[in-house]
């Protein structure tokens, strides 16, 4: 298994955010994280990416657990993630926020730095060309010179996710990536999902939107309250009476 | 041995209570609208300055001095906050402590401009005589301080947890913008929250300048000693800066007594240090 | 094409700082370029800290008073020359500013800058009590000019305006080499990226405290660099070198020079060390008026003087190139 959470548990003042949740994600697969709001969704992704740590439970990636590190170097092991709230690198431009985005890519020492060696001119070139890749991939090179902060909302979630790529992942975590967008625009960026995961790379995704989720989930973990209560594939959980209960309430249940 | 440890605990709580004036002023600034007043100390000074000006060379008595040493350094908080202040609600903190800090070096300089070359005290209204109580002995002075910070600070509490303005108060300390939204003005709330923290480095300014001297450049020691405070208690954390003050106070007159009384400053210094490095979040506080 | 005339501006500038004492040989001008040279070095690593990284500290001066008291005993005990006291200078601040940062650098923003000014005090307190050591309030007067001494060999005595011009110039380009190598690489896009959205960054792979460390140390040996050459210089070090003063003058320069560009330094030092005295400002009134520029440039123009001509720089392609 890839990545696998065991038991993780979170409370926060005395509200259980994330309750005894296991669930796995196989190499390969898109997994979608569903549930209303406050079933601890964006919690559970921050459980597995660093910024919060559980007072119960595990996570595991590729074997070795990676519970307890901190953000950055759960990035250095392939992990990357995308936040809900938008968040980019304001004053800095498009392109040059893909290329920071690439810190993980190249490595640069001391020597390269202060002598501009040869090498240090091919990974700076290198870092540029990846990133043209990228932009061109998700449709905004012509907004290389932007600054991040002018984009449209739409163009700055790209971006996110530009800059989520440039950092070479091995597993995606994208959180709400189609939050706000119309229906175009969602159209357009689940089709990069699936293009990405044709690269290989494997995606955990937490999203609202049900079109979106059925369609291009392979397995489908359903939350509430913290706590998971369906997984599998998406034909079976749209069917499922627990999840159709947590979101429509259970006056609302027919045969 | 024993009396003379009560004694410095004693002058240390009534010094440290001095102290949690100004590191509550400077919580509250904090907590409530994230800016780390710099200008602090320099509004303590004044204080102090307004207090000598009055009472020295206006004649003033020295309790109509307090008073209006206090309104005039709120009122200055206050047009502060609305003139500049506001300019900058969305910018980031760094910005912020920059223009705090300008402000602290434009009021310490000027302030130097006017003021000669000694350090001058405040004349106390009381007699200077001591009166013991069993182990203790204290001047009226110091039982007065003692009095007024306990005054203040319970009236303080009382006005946050019982009447409207303290109501409002909390509510945009906890959730700016739902208190925004059920209409409460959030400008007029920072300009009063910012008055009051003022207003407290005022008193503490006076008070101390009346037990100690008066010169432009005691904001900054005091400034320090107020975030250290602050710090220990956690940031925003009302409890927190009351006893991290009278810490503060004690530990402080501890070393001068027991230690060395040029490196008291630096024990105080020291401490939060260490506290720091133990619990980075201060004594009190939480993941900010 | 912007790669050229940045080569050209450069090379004319170096060639320019090069002549201006010999042109204009009027010792207290050279004075005040050595001034501004002085703050450069200092108000360069602040710019790495704060205008790169995005970290504010005020206990700069900590490191300046390390470097200064460093060479100091060192010559006046030992009678160590300058390569050794520059050596040493370098050596220490960055062994005390590694260890104060692993300790304090996890904190997060507002708490690590007024931790760093403690840290300052702190040593100020030390230095006006710790008589048997510092010479307390009296400093310690008579530190020789620089002096490179290999017997046998050669002896070098820098004792003109002229020639502390030159070393300064030296240690000036080195440092701004450095800098700007750093800022142009993988390192200098990390830091930004810390300044930019910490959290962002952090999702990347891109340490913290890390890179914190590693600028923190940076500037203060920096600082360091400057306070050895001050002691040299000004031959006296007092326990006035780590007044919060001090600091306040650099952030004013680093603000209104333009935070987070190479120039800015180069600019604000200048512009705060010759236009005073250019304006004949009496040294009191200095004070206040930096206040309200640090107010209306950090409120109006926070990206500085650099900013400012960049924005006229591009407006002035606009018009050329429509």
């Amino acid at each position: 298994m890839y990545l696998q959470v065991e038991n993780l548990s979170i409370a926060f003042g005395g509200l259980q955010a994330v309750d005894d949740l296991s669930f796995h994600v196989n190499q390969g697969e898109i997994v979608s994280l569903i549930g209303p709001n406050g079933a601890g969704k964006t919690t559970t992704f921050n459980l597995i990416t660093g910024f919060l740590n559980p007072d119960k439970g595990r996570v595991l990636f590729k074997g070795k657990e990676i519970s307890r590190l901190t953000p950055n170097k759960i990035a250095q092991y392939g992990i990357i993630r995308t936040f809900q709230k938008t968040n980019l690198f304001p004053g800095v431009s498009v392109i040059d926020s893909v290329v920071m985005g690439g810190y993980r890519q190249v490595k640069e020492s001391w020597i390269d730095i202060l002598f501009k060696t040869r090498s240090f001119h091919a990974a700076e070139r290198v870092l540029q060309e990846k990133a043209k890749a990228i932009l061109n991939f998700l449709g905004l090179e012509k907004k290389g010179e932007y600054l991040g902060k002018n984009l449209s909302y739409g163009e700055q979630r790209l971006l996110e996710i530009a800059i989520a790529l440039a950092a070479d992942p091995e597993l995606l975590l994208l959180d709400e990536p189609v939050a706000g967008m119309n229906p175009s625009e969602s159209e357009k960026v689940m089709g990069i999902i699936a293009e990405i995961r044709k690269k290989g790379i494997t995606i955990l995704l937490v999203e609202h939107n049900m079109d979106v989720v059925m369609n291009i989930s392979d397995r489908i973990v359903v939350l509430d309250h913290g706590k998971k209560i369906a997984e599998g594939l998406p034909s079976k959980v749209q069917e499922n009476p627990l999840v159709l209960e947590a979101y429509l309430g259970k006056g609302f249940i027919h045969a | 041995m024993a009396s003379e440890i009560i004694q410095q605990i004693i002058n240390g709580l009534i010094i440290g209570a001095t102290y949690s004036l100004m590191a509550v002023g400077l919580t509250m600034i904090f907590g409530m609208m994230d800016i780390i007043n710099f200008a602090h100390g320099e509004i303590y000074m004044l204080g102090a300055v307004f207090a000598y000006y009055f009472t020295s060379l206006l004649g003033l008595n020295y309790f109509e001095s307090l008073a209006f040493s206090i309104i005039l350094v709120m009122a200055f908080g206050f047009i502060f906050d609305q003139l500049v202040l506001r300019k900058l609600r969305n910018e980031p903190t760094l910005i912020t402590i920059l223009v705090t800090i300008g402000l602290s070096i434009f009021l310490q300089s000027t302030v130097m401009l006017f003021w000669g070359p000694s350090p001058q005290g405040i004349p106390s209204p009381f007699p200077q005589k001591t009166i013991q109580f069993g182990p203790i002995f204290l001047t009226p002075l110091k039982i007065f301080m003692a009095v007024i910070t306990v005054v203040v600070i319970i009236g303080l509490h009382l006005m946050i947890q019982k009447t409207m303005l303290g109501k409002t108060m909390r509510a945009v300390f906890q959730e700016k913008e739902a208190a925004a939204i059920v209409g409460i003005n959030i400008n007029r709330v920072y300009a009063i929250n910012f008055a009051l923290g003022s207003g407290l480095a005022g008193l503490a300014g006076v008070l101390l300048g009346t037990l100690f001297v008066v010169y432009p450049n005691m904001g900054l020691i005091a400034v320090v000693k107020a975030f250290l405070i602050v710090i220990m208690g956690g940031m925003g954390n009302f409890l927190g800066a009351i006893f991290g003050g009278l810490i503060l106070g004690v530990v402080e007159s501890m070393a001068a007594g027991f230690i060395s009384s040029s490196y008291k400053d630096l024990f105080g210094l020291l401490l939060v240090m260490l506290i720091l490095i133990i619990r980075p979040y201060g004594l009190f506080g939480k993941k900010y | 094409m912007r790669k050229e005339i940045r080569t050209i501006s450069v090379f004319s500038l170096v060639i320019m700082a090069i002549l201006v004492p010999l042109i204009i040989p009027d010792e207290y001008f050279i004075h005040l370029l050595i001034n501004a040279g002085l703050f450069y070095m200092l108000v360069a690593g602040l710019n790495l800290l704060v205008g790169y990284l995005g970290k504010l500290t005020l206990g700069h001066t900590a490191f300046l008073g390390i470097g200064a008291y460093t060479a100091a005993l060192l010559n006046l005990k030992l009678g160590a020359t300058f390569p050794i006291t520059l050596t040493a200078s370098i050596l220490i601040s960055f062994v005390i500013s590694l260890l104060f940062g692993l300790i304090v650098l996890r904190l997060r923003g507002p708490y690590f800058v007024i931790v760093s000014l403690c840290f300052a005090e702190m040593l100020a307190i030390v230095a006006i009590n710790w008589i048997s050591l510092t010479n307390g309030p009296m400093g310690l007067p008579g530190v020789e000019p620089p002096k490179f001494y290999f017997p046998g060999l050669f002896e070098i005595y820098l004792d003109t305006k002229i020639s502390f011009y030159y070393l300064i110039f030296i240690l000036i380009v080195f440092i701004t080499y450095i800098i700007s190598r750093l800022v142009h690489s993988t390192v200098g896009r990390a830091i930004i990226s810390l300044r930019e959205n910490e959290n962002l960054a952090e999702s990347i792979g891109v340490s913290a405290f890390r890179y914190g460390l590693i600028i923190f140390v940076i500037a203060s040996v920096f600082a360091g660099v400057a306070g050895c050459f001050y002691a040299h210089y000004v031959s006296y070090v007092n326990p006035e070198i780590f007044s919060f003063s001090y600091m306040c003058t650099m952030l004013v320069m680093l603000v209104t020079g333009g935070k987070g560009t190479i120039i800015g330094p180069f600019l604000g030092c200048i512009i705060f060390t010759v236009l005073p005295e250019a304006l004949r400002v009496a040294k009191a009134y200095r004070d206040p008026i930096f206040g309200i520029i640090l107010i209306i440039v950090a409120i109006f123009f926070s990206q500085g003087m650099a900013g400012l001509f960049g924005k006229l720089w591009a407006r002035l392609k606009e018009r050329k190139f429509p």
